[in-house]
């Protein structure tokens, strides 16, 4: 039972989300290097916040190519658990491990701040510890936080209830006002079909331990380390 | 060998190089008597210049106090450092880019944070947080139209618009990839300027306290490693255009600004902490303004020893460049290392791991000079003393110089019409100077390292708990220019008070300080007597609040068409809290509490009150005149009330503390009710006063306070130990804000609608076409 949190030239919430997983939620981790094709017998891998290769191209499209993103490919391909936070999620989209792309928030700005979601889908192994429609608070900090995709992929997405979180007020409205950054159906997160690679543009690392302000995002790693119990 | 001299040397050569006459006379005799290369006229240009060689500040900045039992490092290396506890150090250090910025805001103010954060990293510390102290010109018409300059030209108030975008964009850009929490600082709005924006970026590193590096050359024959970004054409002569005023063609500086790479300094800063874990790194310095040049020449002189760097072997991004290009070349992201002999290939597996070049360029030497080689002929050989200790000095002629303004109220300004001053409250929280930020803070990355306890808008000071530890770090930027242009001395003493006041209200101890000295041009005796004032101001209250100044920036030469700015000190001041699960931040946190306001001193008589009220941002906003002096400031009860909060903080008797500055009394009590919707019911007596010096006056030394009631009593037995004023001035509510005065109702609103005033005006003066 292990994390292995990948670590890309200009990852920067590496080292957030290897914290969390070792000190919050009390789990074996370790850190696994983008040019290296092992992950190490890790059961769970984060691909983690950032600015991999410096986001320069595109968000994601050169880190689509490391090798580590082959074996990730892989493992997800064979029912292993993949989370990607922020950076993490673009790059998934890239790989096309996840459907749609990310693309530049409407406002045209970076956004750092802390947004409520909907828990859309507790039925998967990311958000087993949520309730239906919970609504978390967890900060969202990007610049390419638009989720972007064509009419036929969305209304897979909705079909197969592989959206996971929506943007929504306070009070669990999914309005277009509590949409931070013009997000197609204000989708904060997906899965894959399989349920087992989730992408989310919140940063649930950041809403882990009550001094920095709230542990809404703990539920994350809290559902991962229940399903890691429970094989 | 001599190097190579050709005698091409003319007088409007040596001018263009921002040198006197007397200048080159002094190089010719420091290199015993021959006239200077090319190469070494360059190299002397740039490191005798103002911003490398503090060659006007030198003589003051001597006065300021450097020492305290915390202090490990002073001014004089990288960046401070001092002790923090649980084996724990932090370097910290503020410095300007202001001239950069003007010429080109977004790079401008991009490079500037990742110049400050090489300077911290250098030192093996890793940033953990970053803070900006930005000034603008006027970004609204009805900002303009009060400065008594007959208001300000719609191009201007655009230029402004864009300066501010551009430089709050380009902070963004940088400090959010490199990974760095911006915990805020402050945005200020002043006339003066408007051609002359300043941009000074703040950044404080952790290091374990037996894992220091520094910037020095050691071990005779040890190889001098380059390692970074390639060398370009890029910045050449960045440090010479700092060191002059700007004239109409300034924005034809443009290729003078450096373009950054976060990206790049991310995976440096990885590598270069990689590397020192090694042991196998003696020395390192970042090469910042001056680049090569002053990396090469300043390790050798603190060592004592020489350096011979062969430029073939520099990395260079295009070909054909010269000594003189690659030598003063300010492209960013670069670091110069000091390798112990036979290590050097554990330092180039780690650079190679990370993708950067590392080359060896040469060696130290036991000469105590620079010899630079290019095509195995030498283009420079400078005794390392002539380039730094050498460096000219100046005692510039100061005089002493009167702000022109009424220091009486003007006749015209009335007062006090009793009844409801609502409306100007409101119209005070819109003012540009004390509007909310949200809009320039929620575009930085504030929360990543996931240490942030207290981020921009939420307390006085920025906070982060130090992982492993129960301990946390604050840190505070804090000036007031207008303070500074009606009284040098006086402003300055309130900037070192208000930072380390802001650092109190969320419970830390200050521990040390960082100062960025901006101001006109030094070659003009008022100039420098404001400097002088001023440095006297920082010393005087560093000594009486136990502060050290442990390094900063002197920025001189803030002048457009010769025009300058207020004299502008900024202070950062650091503080520790030794269980940061204590901390408290500003905003009340439930109705029913008891609110307090805490005073070092009692409020002044009614001619103080109107001889200081004009010094207020309520004089400058809505009365549009500014006269009379900055409030009055007493540091020994301003340091016995520092302490008294945070005992209070420390036994957990408060649930907010706010520090009472702009806009008074009644804007801090507004400030605090925001966050929760929690207002006031406050009674206050104006004892005779008139009603806007109550609400509005800036008297120093005040905190404004909220507890549960039962608290009240052990509250005031602390503030009676330290002889400090406690007074219930009244307590909190949900969602009303109300403030009355001898018992009649001066102010009553929503918290809502007073919110929305301060939330909304930064956004929609940026939006808005300026004028009518």
């Amino acid at each position: 039972m292990k994390f292995g949190v990948i670590v890309f030239p200009g990852s920067n919430c590496d080292h957030d989300a290897f914290w969390t997983v070792e000190q919050v939620a009390k789990q074996p981790v370790c850190f696994l290097w983008h040019e290296s094709h092992d992950l190490e017998n890790c059961d769970v891998i984060i691909v983690p916040g950032g600015f991999a290769y410096g986001d320069y191209l595109r968000t994601g499209a050169i880190a689509k190519f490391s090798p580590v993103m082959d074996s990730v490919s892989s493992f997800a391909a064979a029912g292993g658990l993949v989370l990607g936070i922020c950076n993490g999620f673009q790059i998934l989209c890239e790989a096309g491990l996840l459907p749609g792309a990310l693309i530049r928030n409407t406002g045209l700005k970076y956004i750092c701040k802390p947004v409520s979601v909907r828990v859309e889908n507790a039925d998967t192994p990311f958000t087993s510890s949520c309730e239906e429609r919970q609504v978390l608070t967890i900060p969202i900090g990007h610049m390419e936080g638009n989720y972007f995709c064509d009419d036929a992929t969305l209304a897979r997405l909705q079909r197969d209830k592989q959206i996971v979180f929506r943007y929504c007020t306070a009070d669990g409205e999914t309005t277009p006002d509590a949409n931070p950054n013009g997000s197609v159906d204000n989708i904060a997160g997906i899965c894959n079909p399989g349920g087992n690679v989730l992408g989310m543009m919140p940063h649930p690392e950041r809403a882990s331990e009550p001094e920095l302000g709230g542990t809404d995002g703990f539920q994350i790693f809290q559902s991962l380390a229940g399903a890691l119990a429970a094989k | 060998m001599n190097p190579v001299t050709e005698n091409s040397i003319s007088p409007e050569l040596i001018r263009e190089h921002g040198l006197t006459s007397e200048e080159y006379e002094k190089i010719k005799r420091l290199l015993g008597g021959r006239e200077p290369t090319i190469t070494e006229l360059g190299i002397f240009s740039v490191m005798w210049s103002e911003h490398c060689s503090y060659k006007s500040s030198r003589v003051h900045l001597k006065r300021l106090p450097t020492r305290s039992r915390n202090v490990v490092q002073g001014p004089g290396e990288n960046a401070g450092i001092i002790d923090v506890g649980d084996g724990w150090a932090c370097a910290f250090k503020i410095e300007s880019h202001n001239h950069p910025s003007f010429v080109e805001p977004f790079q401008g103010a991009a490079t500037g944070v990742g110049g400050i954060l090489r300077d911290i990293f250098t030192m093996g510390a890793r940033p953990v947080a970053v803070m900006d102290s930005l000034r603008f010109g006027p970004i609204a018409a009805a900002t303009a139209a009060s400065e008594n300059r007959g208001g300000t030209a719609k191009s201007e108030i655009h230029k402004n618009h864009s300066l501010l975008e551009g430089v709050v964009g380009g902070i963004a850009s940088y400090g959010n990839c490199f990974g760095v929490p911006n915990l805020g600082g402050e945005v200020k709005f002043e006339a003066c300027y408007s051609g002359n924006p300043l941009v000074n970026a703040f950044a404080l590193g952790l290091v374990r306290r037996d894992e220091i590096y520094y910037a020095k050359a050691a071990g005779v024959g040890n190889p001098v490693i380059y390692v970074g970004a390639k060398t370009g054409r890029d910045g050449i002569h960045g440090a010479t255009m700092a060191s002059e005023e700007f004239s109409e063609g300034s924005e034809a500086k443009r290729p003078n600004v450096q373009v950054g790479d976060p990206f790049m300094e991310k995976l440096l800063l990885e590598a270069c902490l990689e590397a020192l874990q090694t042991g196998a790194v003696v020395g390192i310095q970042d090469m910042g303004a001056a680049g090569l040049t002053c990396s090469t020449c300043e390790m050798g002189a603190r060592g004592h020893l020489g350096m011979e760097i062969e430029l073939d072997r520099v990395p260079q991004r295009e070909a054909g460049m010269t000594p003189y290009e690659i030598m003063l070349s300010e492209s960013q992201e670069r670091m110069l290392l000091v390798v112990t002999k036979g290590r050097e290939d554990e330092v180039f597996r780690i650079f190679e791991k990370w993708g950067l070049d590392a080359a060896e360029i040469g060696f130290v030497t036991d000469s105590d000079t620079m010899r630079v080689l290019h095509h195995q002929e030498v283009v420079a050989e400078i005794p390392n003393p002539a380039l730094t200790d050498d460096a000219p000095l100046y005692r510039r002629p100061s005089e002493r110089w009167e702000a022109e303004v009424p220091r009486e109220m003007p006749a015209h300004i009335r007062l006090s019409s009793p009844g409801d001053m609502t409306p100007q409250l409101e119209r005070l929280l819109a003012s540009p100077n004390i509007c909310g930020k949200r809009w320039v803070w929620e575009q930085y990355d504030h929360m990543v390292q996931t240490n942030t306890v207290q981020g921009p808008g939420a307390g006085d000071a920025g906070v982060i708990r130090i992982k492993g530890s129960q301990r946390g770090l604050a840190m505070a930027l804090d000036g007031n220019s207008r303070w500074c242009y009606l009284d040098p001395r006086l402003g300055a003493m309130h900037a070192v008070a208000e930072a380390a006041r802001k650092v109190a209200c969320v419970g830390a101890r200050p521990l040390g300080a960082t100062n960025c000295l901006n101001f006109g041009n030094p070659e003009k005796p008022h100039i420098i007597w404001q400097f002088s004032q001023v440095i006297d101001g920082i010393t005087k209250a560093c000594e009486e609040l136990d502060l050290p100044i442990t390094g900063g920036n002197v920025s001189f030469y803030n002048e457009t068409l010769g025009e300058g700015i207020y004299p502008t000190p900024v202070l950062g001041v650091v503080g520790v809290l030794e269980d940061v699960h204590r901390t408290v931040f500003s905003h009340f946190k439930g109705p029913g509490r008891a609110i307090v306001l805490l005073r070092g001193s009692e409020p002044g008589d009614a001619t103080d009150a109107e001889l200081e009220f004009g010094s207020s941002e309520y004089a400058k906003e809505l009365l549009g005149t500014v006269w009379g002096f900055p409030p009055a400031l007493e540091l020994e009860k301003e340091a016995a009330l520092q302490k008294a909060v945070i005992e209070m903080i420390d036994s957990a008797l408060l649930e907010s503390a706010h520090d009472c500055a702009d806009g008074g009394l009644a804007v801090a009590l507004a400030e605090s009710s925001f966050a929760h919707n929690i207002g006031v019911r406050v009674d206050l007596t104006s004892d005779g006063l008139a009603a806007e010096f109550v609400l509005f006056g800036e008297d120093a030394s005040r905190i404004v306070i909220s507890c549960d009631r039962s608290y009240v009593s052990r509250i005031q037995q602390v503030a009676v130990r330290y002889g400090v004023f406690a007074d219930i001035i009244g307590e909190t509510k949900a969602g009303e804000f109300d403030i009355a005065m001898d018992g009649r109702a001066v102010i009553f609103a929503d918290v809502a609608r007073l919110r929305q005033a301060y939330e909304s005006a930064l956004e929609t003066a940026l939006t808005a076409e300026p004028g009518r």
